[in-house]
């Protein structure tokens, strides 16, 4: 019984356990260049927990890390490494503000502006799972590539298509009926948030109460095992691909159309840029579950929404962050990191009573 | 005359741009051989252009810049490989945190050192020599990653140790049968890969742009990865893949510096292409590539 809830538990341990890996890190990195580890955490965790506000902002950014965190976890789910969500959430942005051109009564015009960044986001996932299943390239390299190009041509769409005539750094902002309502005012967290949590319960009863699901992690787990039950492996990859794709692409739309003051995109991109790459470490620390994703969402959004007020109260640049979730990642790559605290700490007790007794 | 000028212009520039990706994706054939894969060599780039930066603008010398890029790229290679092979690790993880890490670490050291979050000059003193030409200057260390291309070719298809590296790939069981301590040979190779990309990075800030920025790799290391694919673990093909990307990475460079194509074709396109070739490549290299039986796969002693 012990042991069945050790088993049940270990991976939030172990996630646990990395990130304080991560945090010990960074520690010791910003002591090197003479800043005050101390005061940078202080101020991080009374960033995001300290105030309503700070709590409401960080809930603002995890709504589109729980969706890049999603197309991580799903794929790693169905056997891929698809790390395309990057250039997903673009054309996903893209899209919606494409589609606020239109007019549309208000409901409507915000499931339009979901759908069009959905649809943007998979049809961006299919050429890394046509490449993949017909000619064998590998997803890594493929997604990587068709980020930058995703990338630059989001940059050169939004000066020549999109761009706001008034602001020459900025796109049109989406149309106020395809805006979703602000939640806390002052902030800007939205209904966008519901949405992400909805998409999330929703993927986590298509992996784990339907056939579609089912042959997928099948596909995931074990191709062999796949192929001997009759499963379609390309069918079940170009599924794996679409469903990530989907996820990512609502990420970028509601960057736009949840995400004031703009509900726009800027010409580089800076507000839905990382986000992908930020989702693969929450899809990690998440443990690739759903509902996992939802909370290490808010982790890593936490990190990010306390390291401005790390920089401006303790001055340590804010990219800080982003080593201290390199070296929880690097932590969570190996499996048995907590086997090894667990033999090394008897071998630190053992030390102490020796040095004790002699 | 301007056509040729301008090509060989744009030759010698290649040359440059071939470095950082030969260099990786070299370093990456050792590795996959053995039996490990690295996808850390964006991060290895950057982590490395960064301490050699800066350990060269410190000590005033280029040399001791490279030697200590050259020993990031080491240490990075002993961490990858003491997760990989003896933690039992997942190599992929691995390596998608020491990437995450090492675009951190530059942010953070460009801001911490030099207190600029844009770029940073580094000044000519700290800089590696060049050999001038009348269309740019060509680096050492050009030459020297012909030699290394050529060294690891000969290492991995004549020696017993590249038999060794190969054989812990393909059938790690046979290999321990044998008396091959598969664990070394695996973390030496991983160590020696990472190296190589070590070099490639301080190669980026002290020797091609005497610039240090946050996106100074810009995906170069995930077009090493693709150059690994496009070669079949050939380090002469890598070479030559090297140069092709290279190639088309330093189109994007030149044209940047000649304002007369920009008006014809924009310029985020020209800097597509290099990306928008590489997965042309790889998707039409002539056959699929072979790699490795045991590629990513820890072994375990029964």
């Amino acid at each position: 019984m012990l042991t069945r809830i050790y088993e049940q538990v270990k991976p939030i341990l172990d996630s646990f356990l990395a990130g304080l890996i991560g945090l010990a890190m960074g520690a010791i990195i910003m002591a090197i260049w003479g800043y005050a580890p101390l005061d940078a955490y202080d101020a991080l965790f009374t960033a995001i927990f300290g105030s309503f506000y700070g709590f409401s902002s960080t809930l603002a950014r995890a709504t589109p890390l729980i969706l890049t965190g999603l197309t991580f976890a799903i794929g790693v789910r169905g056997g891929i490494f698809n790390i395309g969500a990057e250039g997903q959430v673009f054309m996903g942005a893209l899209a919606a503000i494409s589609v606020s051109l239109l007019s549309l009564p208000s409901g409507i015009h915000v499931l339009v502006a979901i759908i069009a960044g959905a649809m943007a986001g998979a049809i961006w996932s299919l050429p890394p799972s046509f490449l993949k299943i017909t000619r064998g390239v590998h997803e890594v390299i493929s997604t990587i590539m068709l980020n930058w190009v995703a990338l630059y041509f989001g940059m050169y769409a939004v000066v020549e298509w999109l761009g706001d005539p008034q602001r020459a750094e900025k796109s049109i902002s989406a149309a106020t009926t395809s805006r979703l309502p602000i939640m806390v005012s002052g902030t800007s967290l939205t209904y966008a948030l519901f949405v992400s949590l909805a998409f999330s319960l929703l993927i986590f009863f298509l992996l784990w109460r339907t056939t579609l699901g089912f042959e997928l992690r099948v596909v995931g787990q074990n191709p062999a095992a796949a192929n001997y039950a009759g499963i379609k492996e390309n069918y079940s990859i170009n599924s794996t691909f679409i469903l990530g794709g989907l996820a990512a692409g609502v990420a970028g739309a509601l960057q736009i159309i949840g995400h004031p003051p703009t509900y726009a995109l800027y010409s580089d991109l800076s507000t839905v840029r990382n986000l992908g790459f930020d989702g693969i470490g929450v899809a990690l620390i998440g443990r690739n579950h759903p509902i996992g994703v939802i909370f290490a969402a808010v982790f890593f959004a936490g990190l990010n929404v306390g390291a401005r007020t790390m920089q401006i109260t303790a001055g340590v640049p804010l990219e800080m962050v982003r080593i201290i979730q390199g070296v929880i990642i690097i932590a969570l790559a190996a499996p048995e990191l907590i086997e090894l605290t667990n033999q090394l700490l008897p071998a630190v007790r053992n030390w102490i009573n020796e040095v004790k007794t002699s | 005359m301007e056509f040729f000028t301008s090509l060989l212009r744009i030759l010698v520039i290649s040359l440059n741009a071939m470095v950082p990706i030969t260099l990786a994706a070299v370093g990456e054939i050792i590795g996959e051989r053995s039996g490990v894969i690295d996808i850390g060599l964006e991060g290895i780039l950057l982590i490395s252009a960064f301490t050699g930066a800066v350990s060269a603008q410190a000590t005033g010398s280029p040399y001791v810049g490279l030697l200590t890029g050259i020993g990031t790229g080491f240490i990075v290679g002993i961490l990858h490989g003491f997760i990989s092979v003896y933690l039992k690790g997942d190599q992929v993880i691995s390596g998608v945190g020491i990437n995450l890490f090492g675009g951190g670490l530059i942010a953070f050291g460009l801001i911490a050192v030099w207190q600029t979050p844009g770029h940073h000059i580094i000044p000519a003193s700290a800089r590696m020599p060049k050999i001038g030409t009348p269309y740019g200057n060509i680096s050492y260390i050009t030459i020297l990653t012909l030699a290394i291309v050529f060294a690891v070719y000969y290492l991995v298809t004549n020696t017993k140790l590249g038999l060794k590296i190969n054989i812990c790939g393909e059938h790690p069981r046979a290999a321990d049968v044998a008396g091959v301590n598969v664990e070394r040979v695996r973390f030496f190779a991983t160590v020696a890969g990472a190296t190589l990309a070590g070099l490639g990075g301080a190669f980026m800030s002290l020797d091609w742009f005497g610039v240090l920025t946050k996106e100074l790799a810009a995906g170069r290391g995930f077009i090493a990865l693709a150059t690994v694919v496009f070669s079949k673990l050939n380090p002469l093909l890598a070479l030559l893949g090297g140069f092709i990307f290279g190639f088309f990475d330093s189109l994007g460079v030149w044209v940047s510096s000649a304002a007369g194509v920009k008006k014809y074709i924009p310029w985020q396109f020209i800097l597509m292409t290099p990306y928008i070739v590489t997965l042309l490549a790889v998707a039409g290299a002539i056959g699929r590539a072979r790699f490795p039986d045991k590629l990513g796969e820890p072994y375990q002693r029964e």
